[in-house]
């Protein structure tokens, strides 16, 4: 029934307004937008406002390094160890961050992805059986992103066609993709044999790891897939009022669905750089991978309700956190008191937005007074 | 909107394209390889008169059905020994996500009237209470690797010894060192899953027997039992120590992500014990080509011996190399070391 939508007019936004009063006018305008082919400076690009705010985020992470620096000055003051120390980072950062690129889709299309960490643990344990393996690297990679983007398209049915909250649905995912896994397995940690794909971890192209060109990759797809195709532009209005969307003559179900079956996609492909990094695979790999992409997304000032967010945020979102995880380990100081920073950092971060979003509004609420008044 | 004639025609690639992978992903799933050999007692029956055939007697069973390498095979030792034996009926309950779970499982298992129970517990202390009911319905409880603290709960008590564990290790790591004469070294350490009573242990154990020794942990960096926690700790261990002399490593599963580490860091300056032992540590410590040198056990063997108690608890027997009638009350398994010396005798043992 959907289908019918598609023969909306393009025209149509234009008195969309009059039609239901509860539009944001905020989407009716980025739909009006076409996708700009250049012109524009990196920042404005990536969602305009967005641009103080990570600056704000750069701003956390050289106070992390200059904390490192002076806590550990002996191992700072040696320019090959703060090289190398942060391309660990970056690695670090590198398999979270591909699977938060997804997540921030998904974010700013008004949903929510549970499921992330278990269908990077069953993407990795199905590419990594004796099956698969035998079939190579190739088979290895295919079925990773095969079954990750499986599962999204699962997640997207149940969410745009089943009508079940993409909260419910993504959990209901999340507890059987593991269990899946675990069944898989035999609960047994499968270790990867194929040297090609160990070979993804430890393999430096001009000095740099592979992995983090891998991140640099996905994120600068997932940047163009965002701010220069329709695409991107249909995400944003999907999650900043879907039934505008729906009206403006978008697929909403259909775009839904391709933003979890992304969402899974990313996660193939980092069930495969994870599995390089651990030799192995196993169900309860992944753990928890969820709520750091998710907390990711949210430091870099991705809209839990949808319609606003960046890539770019997201990405130093993740480098924030390896930040603080690398900070913790060269100090040699207890993950309990790390986690409870992380908390704090997260809390932090969402009570700046709200303030700054606060502002923002409070700016425009005045500028439509002086010009009506 | 796309042209639909184009719809249709990518909607047929796409559709023949999820068909073939489908198909191709089905036949994946396999996972045969050599049979994981159970760590049974029929090699060694011959010990005494105990392995002859007595009393037909109901054995139950029941552990956490946790994601990790060591209680699969706690359950796959306790089926396989039972089997070894034609007078044990083995009955089996899924012990469920948690202590709740195991508890409501267990007073099913309870209403079939076994002769004994073997219990792993979720949680020693959240199940004592179940221990002490089955105790008093004349059901003799063995107690497997999880503590019920309370004595009356438990008829036996059959674990491994956590704070031995990092005794072991900390006495091979300060031979190995005091042999190559390094006085202050540095000794990183990475242990599971912290909250844990066992683990915390386990580093006690460790940190003690070097203290004794006047050396100390330089670096602590958990990780979750899993490997690709033990890849990112074992990264995280390597920043911060640019040279290291020793790593205790707590268990051989995320070990194996703290090797991929160790390849991917490049670091050779050291060298690892790791725990539990896994078969794979096994053949790699026996090898000899990697920073592993050794590893201190916590056998899931220990589920075998308990099933074989159990059937002597019920059958009324003792023993039979010792002087009592009766099987002991409490029996904690010494943490041997394995290393490339005896790594071929171990390895039947590795799970």
């Amino acid at each position: 029934m959907s289908e019918s939508t598609g023969t909306a007019t393009p025209d149509r936004p234009a008195d969309l307004p009059a039609q239901s009063p509860p539009v944001d006018p905020a989407v009716t305008a980025s739909l009006k937008e076409k996708p700009r082919a250049g012109g524009l400076s990196f920042w404005q690009g990536d969602g305009g406002e967005g641009a103080k705010r990570n600056l704000g985020l750069i701003g956390v992470l050289v106070v992390l390094v200059v904390i490192g620096a002076a806590t550990r000055w002996d191992l700072y003051s040696n320019p090959d160890w703060v090289w190398g120390n942060t391309l660990t980072i970056l690695k670090l950062a590198s398999v979270v961050g591909v699977v938060t690129v997804g997540m921030t889709f998904v974010i700013i299309g008004g949903g929510i992805d549970l499921s992330v960490g278990a269908i990077v643990a069953l993407a990795g344990v199905w590419a990594t059986t004796l099956a698969t393996q035998s079939y190579g690297a190739g088979g290895m990679i295919f079925t990773a992103i095969v079954v990750g983007t499986a599962v999204g398209v699962v997640n997207g049915v149940l969410i745009s066609y089943g009508r079940l909250v993409a909260f419910i649905a993504t959990l209901a995912m999340m507890v059987a993709a593991r269990g899946l896994a675990a069944q898989i397995s035999g609960k047994q940690t499968q270790v990867s044999n194929n040297s090609f794909i160990n070979g993804i971890a430890s393999t430096d192209v001009l000095g740099i790891p592979l992995l983090v060109y891998i991140l640099a990759a996905v994120v600068a797809a997932g940047w163009v897939l965002l701010n220069r195709t329709t695409f991107g532009r249909r995400t944003v209005a999907v999650g900043g009022n879907p039934e505008a969307a729906r009206l403006a003559g978008i697929n909403v179900r259909r775009h839904t669905l391709l933003l979890y079956a992304l969402s899974g996609l990313c996660c193939g492909i980092a069930a495969i750089m994870l599995t390089a990094q651990a030799n192995s695979a196993q169900a309860a790999m992944a753990n928890l991978y969820e709520l750091d992409a998710i907390a990711a997304a949210i430091i870099g000032g991705t809209l839990l309700s949808g319609g606003r967010g960046t890539i770019v945020g997201s990405l130093l979102g993740v480098l924030i956190f390896s930040t603080i995880t690398n900070l913790f380990a060269i100090n040699g100081l207890s993950t309990e008191a790390q986690n409870m920073v992380k908390g704090g950092i997260i809390v932090g971060a969402v009570l700046i937005q709200q303030v700054q979003f606060r502002s923002v509004t409070q700016f425009f609420g005045r500028q439509k007074a002086t010009t009506s008044g | 909107m796309t042209q639909p004639r184009d719809l249709s025609r990518r909607r047929m690639l796409f559709g023949s394209a999820a068909v073939g992978a489908g198909v191709l992903l089905a036949g994946c799933t396999s996972n045969e390889s050599t049979p994981t050999a159970a760590q049974t007692k029929a090699a060694d029956n011959s010990g005494g008169g105990n392995a002859a055939p007595g009393k037909k007697v109901t054995v139950g069973f029941s552990a956490p059905a946790a994601d990790h390498g060591w209680i699969a095979a706690i359950t796959n030792n306790a089926k396989a020994q039972a089997g070894a034996y034609s007078d044990v009926d083995f009955k089996t309950v899924e012990a469920g996500a948690d202590a709740a779970a195991q508890r409501a499982a267990l007073s099913t298992l309870v209403a079939q009237k076994p002769d004994v129970i073997v219990v792993l517990p979720h949680d020693g202390k959240e199940l004592n209470a179940f221990g002490l009911e089955a105790m008093k319905a004349g059901i003799p409880v063995v107690n497997l690797d999880r503590a019920f603290p309370d004595a009356l709960a438990y008829r036996l008590q059959i674990s491994g010894d956590n704070y031995g564990m990092g005794v072991a290790a900390a006495n091979y790591i300060v031979a190995q060192l005091k042999a190559k004469g390094v006085s202050a070294p540095i000794i990183g350490e990475i242990p599971g899953i912290d909250s844990l009573e066992l683990t915390q242990q386990r580093s006690k154990g460790f940190a003690d027997t070097l203290a004794a020794a006047g050396f100390k942990v330089a670096n602590r960096r958990p990780a979750e039992f899993t490997a690709d926690s033990g890849q990112q700790a074992a990264t995280g261990l390597f920043q911060a120590l640019p040279k290291i002399d020793a790593v205790w490593n707590h268990d051989d599963d995320q070990g194996i992500g703290v090797l991929a580490a160790v390849n991917q860091a490049n670091r050779k300056e050291f060298f690892m014990v790791g725990g539990a032992g896994s078969k794979k540590a096994m053949e790699d410590i026996q090898a000899d080509n990697t920073v592993l040198k050794a590893t201190v056990t916590y056998s899931p063997s220990m589920a075998s011996s308990a099933i074989s108690l159990a059937r002597l608890i019920a059958q009324g027997k003792g023993m039979s190399d010792l002087v009592e009638l009766q099987v002991p009350k409490v029996i904690v398994l010494a943490s041997e070391t394995i290393t490339k010396e005896n790594a071929s005798s171990y390895l039947k043992l590795g799970f």
